[in-house]
């Protein structure tokens, strides 16, 4: 799907990016961890999340993330939105939760960010 | 060997809203130089988490960036306070961050592994009271 279609279907508001909601996106992530999300994170995706601060954007702009998702409703600081600005980063607020605008993304195809399901011999 | 570029960054401590600024400007300038792909990404992440550390857990430090023809070297370097147990420290999970950190999305005890497992080469060096020094090598193709 494009990211227009991740619009549509989230309902959300475009607050940055209007000229790149075509881009097209395979994957997204759900995390309010930034820390996790540097940690297993390593291709161009999505990130929906609840946290609205500077680290959020700092994150996207260390993995070149193409969207960042707001949940709740939330819409960061003018400066914050500067900064997106800034490196050319799409940002939408929806006003679903995290787990509902992933479900509905979900069910429309889009799928996480590939990690190993199953359990190593060493954790099992 | 000459580096091609070399550069320093102050790191304050607990200075929260400048943190990755550093880093933001380490990514810039390697972009510059024709640095991409999984070479550069590994470097922003690796530099945000030693520098979010320095913020987070040090009294203050620097973080440096030299470019060589064939690799990407950042080294930072604190005044303190050193790490205990480097053995637990690297543990994934582990992690004495404050509340401010994480409220920012930070202090899963995620940052030193990540950081290893993104450089080709890690080493780590501490003493309690004297400081932290952290070197990572990066390969460049
Ligand atoms: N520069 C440093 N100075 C002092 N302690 C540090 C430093 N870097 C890391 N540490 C210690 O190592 C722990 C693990 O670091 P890290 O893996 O980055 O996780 P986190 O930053 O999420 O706590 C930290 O909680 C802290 O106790
Ligand atoms: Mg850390």
């Amino acid at each position: 799907m494009t990211i227009r279609d991740m619009v549509d279907i989230l309902k959300a508001r475009v607050l940055l990016g209007e000229d790149k909601l075509e881009t097209p996106v395979y994957t997204a992530c759900c995390s309010d961890l930034m820390s996790d999300v540097l940690a297993f994170v390593d291709e161009k995706t999505v990130l929906i999340t609840g946290l609205t601060n500077p680290h959020v954007v700092r994150t996207s702009e260390m993995l070149d993330l193409k969207c960042l998702v707001f949940a709740r409703g939330k819409v960061p600081s003018e400066e914050i939105l500067e900064a997106a600005a800034e490196q050319g980063l799409v940002v939408i607020t929806t006003k679903a939760t995290a787990f509902s605008a992933c479900g509905m993304l979900y069910e429309k195809g889009l799928r996480g960010v590939p990690v190993p399901l199953e359990w190593g011999a060493e954790e099992a | 060997m000459e580096a091609l570029i070399h550069a320093s960054y102050p790191v304050a401590s607990a200075d929260y809203v400048s943190a990755g600024r550093a880093s933001a400007d380490i990514k810039k300038r390697l972009k510059q130089l024709g640095v991409g792909g999984d070479v550069l990404r590994r470097v922003a992440v690796a530099s945000y988490e030693v520098e979010l550390n320095l913020v987070i857990h040090s009294m203050g430090g620097h973080l440096d960036l030299d470019v060589y023809p064939d690799q990407v070297v950042l080294v930072s370097a604190d005044i303190g306070p050193g790490i205990p147990d480097l053995s637990l420290a690297m543990r994934e999970g582990w992690s004495t961050a404050n509340e401010e950190a994480r409220s920012l999305g930070f202090g899963a005890g995620m940052g030193l592994p990540n950081m290893k497992r993104n450089a080709d080469d890690f080493n780590i060096q501490s003493e309690v009271g004297k400081g932290t020094t952290i070197t990572m090598g990066f390969k460049l193709a």
